[in-house]
């Protein structure tokens, strides 16, 4: 028999009930809420007449609906009865809400790791499809949708097949101003926003091992826009070092039990994989999106495809829609493409380390005049530990406006958005259509690229910043 | 409790953009809110089915007769990707949709379509494009016919598809079963296995941690 891979061993260790040859009912460790669809999950298990499962095993925050402007002023009628339901229904059913302005609070896939909820070898799911950033911590995390939601609160179990494996080997040394963000959009621009639809994929090679946690969870954040619903890394010491002493990190000897179970979850040398990709990290550059697909990437010394050298009518035709919607022209360079806002944030690159290296670039600059620039903290602690490092201040004195936590941009439910025809560049995860608001351009790309993009006023490459 | 589905007959509009992602299917604040359901029809593909001043755009083919009928649709690759909203598919099931035949889908979106009684089906992209290439010959007139009991399609031109499908999916279509209701009925097995899971990893099962802990 070959040996078991990451993915299968949390697998099958999670296995409730075999329902046929490639389903099973698997048990949740892990069921976060967030406030667009975690009181209506909860209101309709009490329309069923049921109660929730294992809500020790449940824990909600507010972050999408709310506004992130400084007092939360602006948050919306709408966004305030959800916030007031999500409290309520949660105080119901005994479930611990991490809640505005309290340590705790954040974009849900920001907190899980920095809390400790989220644990390697554990199956952690969310009505979210970026809950794949858990994966970062070796955990077996994906997105599920409302009715799943409440099939999860009523039972604390799931019913999944069992996907087939990808393992993506990042190769090499990482080359200076080149970021987690740089290498998976690097990836879906080899294999396409679909290159990874039915797997679990396993991100694996030396480049991943030298990542510091904060980027592995990047990493595994973008693995739904490569259509993968599931991304993971392996845990090692890395890992271990990461967790060690989070609130909700096991502790003492529970702790040492852990570890030792955690230190057997990496893949087997002899596991099977049904496809495998490699990629040389040395060669990738930084990476900017031109398009409405996160696979409409390039380099950013690169240029803009032109639709009229492309054979293929349905490409041709797809990157004409693109660069229309984009406003851009094919054959032209995106470097010095003008911009007009600047997002720093989301679930993808609004950690510490995010805007530790956004600020770097910052420190001393200034905002070029016309753009307005953001940067939002992913969660409550990550606002008080930057601005204990006084990165609130570098920021504001370069001009960008410093918000208060949660998903703000990236979506626009909460009043946030890009004007009509407006060009942002955002350190998100979606570029499509009408994301970052109606008719809004989003370029997507890393914090430290987004933040020379601010100060030139255009998409730039950080590696000629001189820092 | 999702509706059964067996057997359909009806309009089928292609819509054969690739990477069509639930974004574009249904815009974020529309969903925002505890009572949507009912009012999400209308918004369903709402960025490309109104121009910018809220006037139809007559160049989307929901907007087109007969295609405005349909009840199936034919789409391009990775149709559904992106965000796990399952506000997507009602929008699509209140718009009137009850099946959707492409190449692929975005994993998320393709579960929560069963979940609400709309049948997904993939087959190859030789197929989906030969039945656009049919219903476009017909300018729609030409019905296209799914049978979930015995996985066929029918094109307007009288061409027989097969397809495959997981025979749990299947089941649950073609009987309407509520999930949540059985698999409650394996609640002893459900608490079983937490109670031997509290043994082989307790830090799992042991997270009531003081609130004064919560700073990171
Ligand atoms: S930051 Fe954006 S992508 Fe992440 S959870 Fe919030 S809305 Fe979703």
């Amino acid at each position: 028999m070959p040996g078991r891979s990451l993915l299968e061993k949390i697998w099958d260790q999670h296995v409730i009930a075999r329902l046929s040859e490639d389903t099973d009912l698997l048990h949740i460790d892990r069921h976060l809420l967030h406030d667009l669809g975690g009181s209506r999950g909860l209101l309709d298990l009490k329309s069923r007449g049921l109660k929730v499962h294992n809500p020790e095993l449940t824990f909600a925050t507010p972050d999408h609906a709310l506004s992130t402007a400084p007092g939360r002023a602006g948050t919306s009628k709408i966004g305030m009865e959800l916030l007031a339901a999500l409290r309520a229904e949660t105080a119901a059913s005994g479930i611990t809400l991490f809640d505005v302005d309290q340590p705790g609070q954040g974009i849900v896939h920001v907190i899980g790791p920095e809390l400790g909820l989220s644990l390697p070898g554990a199956t952690i799911v969310c009505g979210d499809s970026h809950t794949c950033t858990h994966g970062g911590l070796g955990a077996l995390a994906f997105g599920i949708g409302s009715s799943e939601l409440t099939h999860v609160l009523a039972t604390q179990a799931l019913i999944q097949k069992r996907p087939k494996t990808l393992r993506a080997r990042f190769e090499g040394k990482l080359p200076l101003g080149v970021t987690a963000k740089d290498m998976i959009l690097a990836l879906i621009g080899h294999i396409g926003a679909a290159g990874g639809t039915g797997y679990a994929v396993e991100y694996a090679g030396s480049a991943i091992r030298e990542l510091p946690i904060e980027g592995r969870l990047t990493i595994c954040n973008l693995s739904i826009e490569l259509g993968a619903k599931i991304g993971m890394v392996a845990p090692d010491e890395t890992t271990f070092e990461f967790l060690r002493g989070r609130p909700y990190a096991p502790q003492g000897e529970m702790w040492d039990l852990a570890v030792k179970a955690w230190r057997e979850l990496p893949s087997d040398p002899d596991a099977v994989f049904d496809r495998e990709v490699v990629i040389d990290v040395e060669k990738i550059i930084p990476q900017v999106t031109w398009g409405t697909s996160p696979e409409h990437v390039v380099g950013v010394d690169g240029v803009i495809p032109d639709p009229k050298s492309v054979d293929d009518p349905a490409r041709r035709a797809a990157i004409e829609t693109a660069l229309e919607y984009m406003g851009l022209q094919g054959g032209a360079p995106i470097a010095g493409t003008p911009v007009d806002w600047v997002f720093i944030g989301s679930c993808t690159n609004s950690r510490l380390s995010d805007l530790r290296a956004a600020a770097e670039v910052a420190r001393g600059r200034k905002v070029a005049a016309g753009v307005r620039a953001w940067v939002v903290p992913g969660s409550e602690n990550v606002k008080r530990e930057a601005v204990a490092e006084g990165l609130d201040k570098i920021f504001i004195d370069a001009g960008f406006e410093w918000r208060e936590p949660g998903c703000s941009m990236c979506l626009a439910a909460n009043g946030e958005v890009v004007a009509p025809g407006q060009r942002s560049v955002s350190t998100s995860n979606r570029n499509f259509v009408g994301r970052q608001g109606p008719r809004a351009r989003t370029h997507l790309a890393s914090p430290a690229s987004a933040a020379a993009s601010a100060i030139a006023g255009a998409i730039a490459d950080v590696r000629m910043m001189g820092r | 409790m999702p509706k059964p589905f067996d057997k359909l007959t009806a309009t089928a509009a292609p819509i054969m953009r690739s990477n069509i992602d639930t974004d574009v299917i249904i815009r974020i604040e529309r969903l925002v809110g505890n009572g949507i359901r009912g009012t999400l029809g209308k918004w369903a593909f709402g960025s490309l089915r109104y121009l910018p001043d809220g006037s139809e755009n007559p160049d989307f083919i929901l907007n087109r007769e007969p295609y405005r009928e349909a009840e199936i649709l034919v789409t391009g690759p990775n149709f559904g990707c992106g965000s796990s909203r399952e506000g997507a598919v009602w929008s699509l099931q209140e718009r009137g949709i009850r099946a959707i035949i492409g190449s692929g889908f975005g994993d998320i979106f393709f579960a929560n379509c069963f979940q609400n009684g709309i049948l997904p089906v993939i087959v190859d992209k030789a197929v989906v494009d030969q039945l656009a290439a049919d219903i476009e010959a017909t300018q729609g007139a030409g019905k296209v016919s799914i049978d979930l009991e015995t996985q066929t399609i029918v094109s307007p031109s009288g061409a027989r598809h097969s397809f495959e499908i997981d025979p749990r999916r299947r089941e649950g279509l073609l009987k309407g079963l509520d999930e949540v209701a059985l698999t409650l009925q394996r609640d002893d097995e459900i608490h079983a296995f937490q109670a031997s899971d509290r043994t082989a990893r307790p830090w799992i099962h042991s997270t009531r941690t003081p609130a004064s802990r919560t700073s990171a």
